[in-house]
């Protein structure tokens, strides 16, 4: 099954579809309205305006440089460790303004996780890996409760049964694909509501990508997900609704359905057809 | 399974948000401990630098008192200068200035006041210019040092004190050494004797506390007494004993007898070489204080009055220099010449230009860092040459030509590990090698290597140096030559030049920028050397300026280190001085490494 | 004399690169492409010989005749007097090598001025002889070079062998330093041991260090050589500087790092570079005249007493010395550690300071303990600031306000002292080889740590 869906991943002329049966709008998690992002004099984000539902995966697609990552990075406050970066607009997380003076960007992040592009485990055991944002959170009472958080964002993470027998020894042991799903179990066990995840399989195998696309549409249940891809196929393939940036502009946000067979605009078809990107 | 919903609950609960409050200040503690660090490097740094050039300020002027000279024919001959004695004429002088000193004791110090290179100074004078001879000039006799440092403030300054009484004048006014007794109709040296009587207390309680060290001792011996074994023991623990009692009880009596007069209001208090100095000058004269009381006080005369005449409110003043006596290089009368001497304005103070163009000297007011610059310079001069070559060449072995095998690998660890060996061990290695030479038996006969340096030559510091400095140079080369891109070589080798000729017309001219700096730097540790230095001999008390590398030299680190062990209080300031100088150089060296590395800084 | 002769030989030299590249030009016959190396490559080839053999010839000469001239003036000063011994034998030498250079010699007298007379005409046969072979030898060389050249002489190869085997040696002169420090150290350091009975362990455990109180008697007495003193001295000065150090250093870092903004940094890393661009004789004068002054009298001010040359002053300025060090290597380190592990801890919702605890500094603990691993070697080997600060006798004590002396200082002491140089040579180096082995092992170890360190973020 997975050597047939990396196969289909090359192929760029079949677009395989979801067939989505779960309903399309949920409620709106993240509402981000006028969103303009600065670095320095660089205007990298301009005026990008999208709402992100719970309960679903979208999708961030466009070409390199198009600021899709940038913006992702702006709803975790994650630019905010950027010196030079200025964040202008309105970004709300269940109607509160997380861009409010109010708001510690600590506990912020740890309602909306991240997953990076590279696995990135710490020179930590799997473990501690994984309790690392429990403990720093204080979400245990006890090392049994942390044991249970650990068990549970590893099985959540698909990976509990490689896991289980070698969890104290490190993370940086693991292969690719089992390192970036021990990153997801590490963003699951802050107990997040909403997971970002920035180019989640640009550095992994087409096996381990299949994996963690499996994963993903599982997660879909318990999270709102913002995916960043610049693989299409895979925002077709694991996404309920997809954003195409350009130039740092959002060009168009819909159901992924229509992105991709009815896309209203005309630099939206030009990348999705292979002109430019 | 735990329920991960309600985990994420917690987020928004209260106990997080006073979580994340504790975990906020521990960030900002985190954040004080590194502001503070930096603080206390920058503290550090600050008061090192100040306190330097605080004391280096002290060293800037240097001072003459200009006196006139008679240059006779009959001392002088015109024809050989030279030979006359000019030691004696500077004296001459001083006691034409103060023709009142006579005694032996008192005549020493008047010319202590001026600096042995004095009369040296009139002799080339007079030698340059033998026309002078006949005629009467006015000279600028250089000051001793600690002559100098008095003017300077260094001893601490005198005071004129407000009087408001008349003063009568009774005993032998015109003649040096009487005593006088003076009197005036105001309270005028009230003040002064309640320092003394100050003085007194400190003096009481250090007594009271010395009595109690006895009493403790008494004490201890009589317990030891009664606990003893034999009677012999306790006899002579018993008069132990009493020994300590006995001289508690003397020192209590002391101490009571202080406090007394300290505590009696009235009376007439002596002065010594520990209290403060009274200077009085009046009717033309000085007076140095040796007894006061409220009203009056009793001293010597310094310099004669000219007359025993009462002097009016106000025509009389009275000095105080707080420091006392034995605290200080210069005496009571001494300073009363100086200041006579200041008053007739006869005294100057220059920029110490004598500094910069003299070199060593025992006297810490002739003493200069000429010497130790040209050696300096020299000693660089044989680093430079050794190193820098040797440097590039190896850098270029290595980066370039080298073969990844062994030999390679050694020579890396080699250079790693002599950059972190301490300097002494190279010093060590320079005496050996270099001065003393390693001798050997082979098949019975003796072979020295080496041993061909002089020793305290620049050309031994030099070698050694450039040993040191070496791998420095090495890797800051390899760094530059590293750091050409491949492409440029490509070219090179493309159109057929040979890998050397690739090497020495492209690859070296782009890297030499960063080759320089980095051997500026490694030149600039070099120069502050002073360790290995001092091993290969460097150390040893050179006047004359060295000529070349194998004259006997010093360089600025290490007259450093010897001039700030000389117990004489100017070498300090001289000592903060050459620092200054060094960190000049040191300055300037990496000024030109920062432009050059500005200047042809190349990404590519 | 010798000057003049390397002058004739530099003037060969040039003169050898000048015919050695018009007799190519000849050889060419106006077709230069036709030879195999250019012009200059022939002169080039022809001046190096000239010159290197010249040197050689003029410096075997100089060094062989100065040695067999010693050698037999010696046999002739036996021969005159065969009662002397042979430190007489020297000295008679040297008076008389003093009366032929004109100075003043520490005796005179008949064999004395007879010798002198031999030096003088020995002498400058010597010279004569430098000049004849040194210049024959280059001028032979000269001809024999420039008669090789021809169209297919192949110049340019031969010349760049030459100049790889000079650079090959400039290379291994990193290696010669080495041999030469072991050399050096290691002859004294066995005649010291051989001096005590081949006792070594009085050596590294004696509790007493008076290595030159039983000179006179010219005997080195085997306890009085316990160099532990000296150890403890250096350990303790070494504990304080780092306990300054380290922190400030480490914490000076983690802020450079990670949290300055970049105008702090712009301020604070050229400030932690002039700390460490301040020699460290003016550390010493600082340690021995400001801060040893000003903690005497704080310690005088509650009642303590504290030795005007204190461990403590020493220790508190090697610290402040080292500082720069730390931070600099210490910095190296966390910048060091990518990127991608700070964004995952952030990512996670973790602060600027549980990051850097939890994430950044055990990733970088390997180079951090090399980095203070350094910065102990510099400590143990460093020189002025002891000299000028902490004390010269051998003082076993636990108490940093007292004075305590240390290893570099008392090589200082017996190297500049005032006892005769062969004997203070012993224990001098034996404590420098010591060092040296000592400050090695560190370096050693430091150096490894970090390569691994390295390889594991490159």
């Amino acid at each position: 099954m997975n050597e047939a869906e990396a196969t289909m991943d090359t192929d760029r002329g079949a677009i395989p579809m979801k067939d989505a049966e779960t309903p399309f709008m949920a409620d709106i998690k993240v509402a981000a309205t006028n969103v303009d992002v600065f670095y320095g004099d660089t205007h990298a984000i301009k005026d990008v305006s999208v709402d992100i539902g719970d309960k679903a995966v979208t999708a961030f697609i466009g070409p390199s440089g198009c600021g899709k990552s940038t913006f992702l990075r702006c709803l975790n406050r994650m630019n905010d460790t950027i010196d030079i970066c200025r964040v202008t607009g309105d970004i709300r997380v269940d109607g509160a303004d997380i861009y409010d003076r109010t708001v510690d960007p600590v506990q912020l992040r740890a309602r909306v996780g991240m997953v990076f592009q590279k696995p990135n485990p710490f020179p930590k055991s799997i473990y501690d890996n994984v309790a690392y944002g429990p403990r720093i959170h204080g979400l245990a009472a006890n090392k049994a409760e942390l044991d249970e958080i650990v068990e549970t964002s590893l099985r959540r993470a698909a990976i509990w049964d490689e896991a289980k027998d070698r969890l104290s020894e490190p993370g940086t042991g693991l292969s690719g694909g089992q390192q970036q799903r021990l990153c997801i179990a590490r963003a699951i066990a802050t107990a997040p509501e909403v997971l970002l995840m920035d180019e989640p399989c640009s550095a992994l195998d087409p096996i381990a990508t299949a994996r963690v696309e499996e994963l993903i549409d599982e997660l879909r249940a318990n999270y709102a997900i913002v995916i960043v891809t610049h693989s299409m196929q895979q925002a077709a393939r694991v996404s309920q609704k997809t954003a195409f940036f350009h130039l740092g502009s959002m060009v168009e946000y819909d159901d992924t359905e229509t992105i991709f067979h009815n896309p209203s605009d005309k630099r939206t078809q030009d990348y999705i057809t292979g002109r430019f990107g | 399974m735990v329920d991960m919903a309600a985990l994420t609950k917690l987020h928004a609960s209260p106990i997080t948000a006073t979580r994340v409050k504790a975990r906020r200040r521990a960030e900002t503690r985190l954040k004080i401990y590194g502001i503070t660090a930096i603080f206390l490097a920058a503290l550090a740094l600050v008061t090192l630098l100040s306190s330097v050039f605080y004391k280096a300020a002290g060293a800037l002027t240097e001072s003459y008192i200009n006196l006139p000279v008679t240059l006779s024919a009959e001392e002088i001959p015109v024809d050989d200068p030279g030979s006359a004695n000019f030691g004696g004429l500077t004296k001459d002088v001083m006691k034409e200035v103060f023709p009142f000193v006579t005694s032996r004791r008192d005549r020493r110090d008047l010319y202590g006041l001026v600096s042995s290179g004095a009369s040296f100074e009139l002799q080339n004078k007079v030698k340059a210019d033998p026309n002078l001879i006949g005629g009467v000039i006015t000279f600028p006799f250089l000051l001793s040092d600690d002559a100098d440092l008095y003017l300077k403030g260094f001893f601490g300054t005198l005071t004129s004190e407000d009087t408001d009484g008349a003063l009568s004048i009774s005993g032998n006014v015109t003649e040096v050494g009487e005593e006088v007794q003076l009197f005036s109709t105001a309270n005028d040296f009230v003040a002064e004797v309640a320092v003394v009587k100050e003085l007194l207390l400190i003096e009481a309680a250090r007594v009271r506390a010395d009595a109690e060290r006895q009493e403790r001792g008494r004490a201890v011996f009589t317990e030891r007494a009664q606990a003893a074994s034999t009677d012999e023991q306790r006899e002579k623990l018993i008069a132990g004993a009493t020994g300590y009692a006995t001289q508690r009880d003397a020192l209590n009596a002391r101490a009571d007898d202080l406090e007394d007069r300290a505590l009696r209001p009235g009376g007439e208090e002596p002065l010594s070489s520990e209290t403060p100095s009274l200077l009085l000058e009046v009717n033309g004269g000085w007076i140095d204080a040796t007894r006061v009381s409220a009203t009056g006080l009793v001293g010597e005369v310094v310099v004669p009055l000219f007359s025993d005449a009462d002097a009016a409110p106000g025509e009389w003043v009275l000095h105080v220099m707080e420091t006392p006596e034995n605290a200080r290089k210069v005496n009571d009368k001494q300073v009363i010449w100086l200041e006579t001497l200041r008053s007739n304005e006869a005294t100057e103070t220059t920029f110490n230009w004598r500094f910069f163009t003299a070199g060593d000297s025992r006297e810490a007011e002739l003493a200069g860092v000429w010497g130790a610059i040209v050696g300096t310079f020299f000693t660089m001069l044989v680093t430079f040459f050794l190193a820098f070559p040797l440097g590039v060449s190896a850098a270029i072995y290595l980066e370039e030509f080298a073969p990844k095998n062994r030999f390679t690998d050694f020579v890396e660890v080699n250079i790693n590990n002599l950059a972190a060996v301490p300097s002494i061990v190279f010093g060590l290695l320079g005496l050996a090698i270099f001065v003393t030479g390693v001798e050997f038996e082979v098949w019975g006969r003796e072979i020295v290597i080496g041993g061909f340096a002089p020793r305290s030559a620049p050309i031994a510091g030099g070698m050694v140096l450039a040993l040191m400095t070496l791998p420095t140079i090495i890797i800051a080369s390899r760094a530059a030559i590293r750091a050409v891109p491949p492409s440029i070589r490509d070219a090179a080798l493309g159109v057929g030049a040979s890998k050397l000729q690739c090497t020495f017309h492209h690859v070296l001219p782009l890297a030499m920028p960063g080759i320089l700096t980095g051997s500026i730097i490694g030149m600039a540790q070099a120069l502050g050397e002073t360790a290995p230095l001092i091993m290969i001999g460097m150390v040893a008390f050179i006047v004359d300026i060295p000529q070349g590398i194998t004259d006997s030299a010093t360089v600025l680190p290490v007259q450093i280190f010897r001039w700030s062990d000389f117990p004489e209080r100017a070498f300090e300031a001289k000592t903060a001085l050459a620092i200054v100088v060094l960190l000049g150089f040191l300055v300037i060296m990496n000024i030109l490494a920062i432009i050059l590395r500005k200047r042809f800084e190349r990404r590519w | 004399m010798i000057q003049i002769t390397i002058f004739v030989v530099l003037l060969l030299t040039a003169a050898a690169y000048l015919t050695g590249r018009t007799r190519a030009v000849t050889a060419g016959g106006g077709a230069l492409a036709t030879l195999h190396s250019r012009p200059s490559y022939h002169g080039f080839y022809c001046a190096i010989w000239v010159l290197m053999v010249g040197i050689a010839a003029i410096l075997v000469i100089a060094i062989i005749g100065g040695a067999l001239i010693e050698a037999r003036l010696m046999a002739a000063i036996a021969a005159a007097d065969p009662t002397l011994s042979q430190i007489e034998i020297d000295l008679v030498l040297s008076d008389a090598q003093a009366i032929a250079a004109g100075d003043i010699a520490s005796r005179s007298g008949d064999l004395r001025t007879a010798i002198a007379q031999q030096f003088i005409s020995a002498e400058t046969m010597r010279i004569w002889a430098v000049l004849v072979v040194g210049m024959g030898a280059a001028l032979a060389t000269f001809m024999v070079t420039t008669r090789q050249i021809n169209r297919e002489w192949r110049a340019r190869n031969r010349s760049e062998r030459i100049v790889r085997y000079m650079l090959v040696t400039s290379a291994a002169i990193a290696i010669m330093t080495t041999i030469g420090i072991i050399l050096s150290l290691v002859g004294e350091t066995l005649n010291f041991f051989a001096n005590i009975d081949w006792q070594v362990w009085k050596y590294v455990f004696g509790l007493t260090w008076s290595p030159l109180s039983g000179v006179h008697s010219g005997e080195m007495d085997a306890d009085k050589v316990g160099a532990i003193p000296l150890f403890a001295g250096t350990l303790m000065i070494t504990i304080i500087a780092m306990l300054v150090a380290t922190p400030i250093g480490l914490m000076a870092a983690i802020y450079l790092a990670d949290f300055a903004s970049p105008t702090v940094r712009s301020i604070a890393k050229p400030m932690l570079e002039i700390l460490a661009g301040i020699p460290t004789v003016v550390y010493g004068f600082f340690a021995a005249l400001t801060l040893g002054p000003a903690i005497r009298g704080l310690g005088e001010g509650i009642g303590l007493t504290v030795a005007s040359e204190s461990a403590l002053a020493a220790g508190i300025v090697m610290g402040v010395m080292i500082i720069p060090f730390i931070s600099s290597l210490s910095d190296d380190v966390l910048n060091a550690v990518p990127q991608s592990l700070r964004d995952g801890s952030y990512g996670l919702g973790a602060t600027k300071a549980e990051t850097i605890r939890q994430v950044v500094l055990p990733a970088a603990l390997p180079g951090i303990v090399s980095a203070v691993l350094l910065g102990v070697s510099r400590a143990i080997g460093e020189t002025m600031i002891v000299v000028m600060a902490a004390g010269q006798g051998a003082n076993l004590t636990a108490n940093p306000l007292e004075a305590v002396t240390t290893v570099t200082v008392q090589i200082v002491m017996l190297i500049t002292g005032d006892t005769e140089a062969a004997t203070a040579a012993g224990p001098a180096f034996t404590l420098g080889f010591t060092l040296f082995c000592v400050t090695l092992g560190l370096n050693f170890v430091a150096l490894r740590i970090v390569r691994r360190y390295r390889e594991m973020y490159d």
